[in-house]
């Protein structure tokens, strides 16, 4: 009887389809982030427009995490990031957080320049010092009705 | 006019709900089948280990044509760094899912209808139903619970070998760095994405090979034709409505996830 | 006739335009041989499978061992499905199992039996039928007679009361022909169940069975005893028993070099 034979090459196709499908899963799905443990930091900025959930946040071009939620903030209406940074990186208390765009079209993604001090963000701190989102359209149409020279100039 | 079209919508209906029911009789009659983890084995061997082969060939080209292409427009844009994002996204969100399911139709789903045409024909299944087995149970629930299981895996095999695909056309034929290419592979793929992918595998599963399962085996339903013809008659039909189906399910399950 | 196994009333059935049974009347006694006669697309068939539930008639009634059996009643059919048995004309064997899957399934699916006496009992019934050194065969690789012992043995293996057998010796060889309604005999003997045969052919009919029925135009014509139905002056009996007399007389007349009509009852 081939019936053992079947049996076993139906598990080893199981056995790699499950291997396969974790992988893509775990390794691809969730970026390099599965497995280290993250830290939050929140990130308050201006304009948050085109930044979502999942975002990359890069230090040096290195990714080191992701954006959580963004939410409102009442008080002063300006937009509170969080950032799930992997727990091995720790950052100075003056680092820049900035909202940047990979090539002309490409992801928007959260860069932090780190600074100087000798203190390090603890989980749930606040980065304060931030760049906004460059706003492209805005810039563009200044270029191109010729405002901007006169912006600089003011 | 107006009661031809009548007559025809009628009949499209009846024949919904009896695919319906003919799904889920199917469904329940596994609960307690006798030696149903056999039948569900081999069921896995054909849709599964038959057809690896034909999902890495396809999933190969597919991220082969994806990266050369996707890096002739974004190098006109200065970004083909994004050849990753572009690559991975297209391949786990659409193209993984929907090809794997309609080579899956081809190959495993238009076998399973003839399959049943012919045991239809035979008188196969009248014997089964004279010996007091269930049919559906002994026939169609295996195929069922292996489609929902294989489709995935599939899938899965078709997106990786696809990613190889794509680093193959953009980093050793054309000039992207490897390394630029991965970690934009990494970091373009959610798990929403791979949830959303695995989610449509499935139910392409089940809706394919419920659909050539239930041609199959009402071949002798056709009134148009009989015997060989018949039983070609319904496979054609199996794989056409199974790959109309695949293609609209997917756009009715995208815009329900996204 | 008193213990009637089978009593069957009015059956009909259409198909469509096509009315194939009209009325067919047949009582079958518990142990017998039953044999229902007819040419070739007289519904005999039909009949048959009206009678295994696998077509349902259109009206008619049928009472199995006393009890009216109808397509409604679930319980009544699977009972009636677990003692009876059914041979196809092309066998239906299942040609994705070995023969030991084959002659195991009924079993599997109408009893509770645990697998290991279920694989004995299937081979049990191989070796009666000389098949069992072909248990892991698949029905394919069988010779057409093999393939008609191996039905055979599926058919008999869940051990039933009521054989019912399409056509059992179509295509085969006078030799072949005679050995099947030898087995069919033999084993009706040895197991006791009661057999309802369909088949054209008269000679070996009239040997084996206990009783013979006529089956033209949609109604049963006749029904009674090999003796009888030798005796009968029924004209449809006739032209089917001396259907072999009229052809010799009939070639003998070509032979002579008269001119005959061509016949328009085919």
């Amino acid at each position: 009887m081939k019936q053992p034979k079947l049996e076993l090459v139906v598990g080893i196709f199981v056995l790699a389809g499950l291997i396969a499908v974790a992988y893509l899963a775990l390794k691809i799905g969730a970026g390099s982030l599965v497995g280290s443990e993250t830290y939050s930091v929140r990130a308050r900025f201006t304009n948050s427009g085109g930044l979502t959930s999942g975002s990359n946040v890069l230090v040096a071009g290195v990714p080191i995490g992701r954006v959580g939620a963004i939410t409102l903030n009442p008080a002063d209406f300006s937009a509170l990031v969080e950032l799930k940074l992997e727990k091995v990186v720790k950052l100075p208390t003056d680092t820049i957080a900035s909202i940047k765009t990979s090539g002309l079209i490409g992801d928007k993604y959260v860069g932090l320049s780190p600074g100087s001090d000798t203190a390090f963000l603890a989980p749930g701190a606040t980065i304060t010092d931030t760049e906004a989102a460059l706003d492209i359209e805005s810039l563009i149409s200044r270029f191109a009705f010729g405002n901007v020279e006169k912006k600089d100039s003011k | 006019m107006t009661r031809v079209l009548g007559k025809y919508t009628l009949r499209i209906v009846r024949e919904l709900g009896d695919f319906g029911l003919f799904t889920s009789r199917s469904l329940a009659a596994a609960v307690g089948s006798r030696k149903l983890g056999r039948r569900v084995v081999r069921s896995i061997y054909e849709q599964g280990v038959r057809c690896v082969p034909v999902i890495m060939i396809v999933g190969l080209f597919t991220g082969l044509v994806l990266g050369l292409q996707g890096y002739y427009v974004l190098n006109k844009f200065g970004s083909s760094g994004l050849l990753g994002t572009l690559v991975s996204l297209t391949l786990v969100r659409e193209l993984a899912p929907v090809l794997a399911a309609l080579m899956l139709v081809g190959q495993a789903g238009s076998a399973l209808a003839a399959e049943l045409g012919i045991q239809r024909n035979s008188e196969q299944i009248d014997a089964l139903e004279t010996m007091g087995a269930d049919v559906h149970a002994y026939l169609i629930s295996p195929r069922l619970i292996a489609a929902v299981l294989v489709f995935p895996i599939q899938t899965a095999f078709f997106c990786l070998i696809g990613l190889l695909g794509g680093y193959l056309s953009g980093s050793v034929v054309l000039a992207l760095q490897p390394g630029v290419y991965w970690s934009a592979v990494f970091h373009a793929v959610h798990p929403v994405d791979v949830r959303e992918c695995m989610i449509k595998a499935a139910i392409f599963g089940l809706l394919t090979i419920a659909i050539c399962a239930y041609n199959g085996f009402n071949a002798h339903r056709r009134t148009s034709a009989s015997g060989a013809r018949a039983v070609s008659a319904s496979t054609t039909r199996a794989v056409v409505i199974s790959s109309i189906t695949v293609l609209a399910a997917d756009y009715v399950i995208t815009s329900f996830l996204v | 006739m008193g213990d009637l196994f089978l009593d069957v009333r009015g059956i009909a059935k259409r198909f469509g335009e096509n009315v194939v049974l009209v009325g067919v009347d047949l009582a079958v006694p518990r142990g017998s041989v039953v044999t229902v006669l007819g040419k070739s697309g007289t519904g005999k068939s039909v009949f048959l499978k009206c009678l295994a539930g696998i077509v349902r008639p259109d009206a008619g009634e049928i009472r199995f061992d006393g009890r009216p059996l109808n397509a409604g009643d679930a319980e009544c059919r699977a009972e009636f499905r677990s003692r009876c048995s059914y041979l196809f004309q092309s066998n239906a064997l299942l040609d994705s199992l070995t023969v030991l899957e084959n002659v195991a399934l009924p079993l599997e699916s109408t009893t509770q039996i645990p697998n290991r006496e279920i694989r004995e009992r299937a081979l049990e019934a191989l070796r009666q039928l000389d098949l069992e050194k072909h248990w892991d065969r698949h029905p394919g690789q069988l010779s057409g007679g093999m393939q008609k012992r191996l039905a055979l043995a599926r058919a008999i293996v869940t051990r039933p009361e009521l054989v019912l057998f399409d056509e059992p010796t179509a295509g085969l060889d006078p030799l072949r022909r005679n050995a099947v309604f030898q087995m069919i005999v033999k084993y009706q003997r040895q197991f006791g169940f009661t057999a309802v045969l369909v088949t054209h052919d008269l000679p070996e009919a009239l040997v084996s069975s206990d009783q013979v029925a006529l089956l033209d135009g949609g109604r049963m014509r006749f029904q009674g005893t090999p003796a009888q139905f030798n005796a009968s002056d029924d004209p449809t009996v006739r032209s089917f028993r001396d259907s072999a007399g009229e052809l010799r007389d009939t070639v003998a007349a070509l032979r002579r070099g008269e001119t005959i009509e061509n016949r328009n009852d085919l």
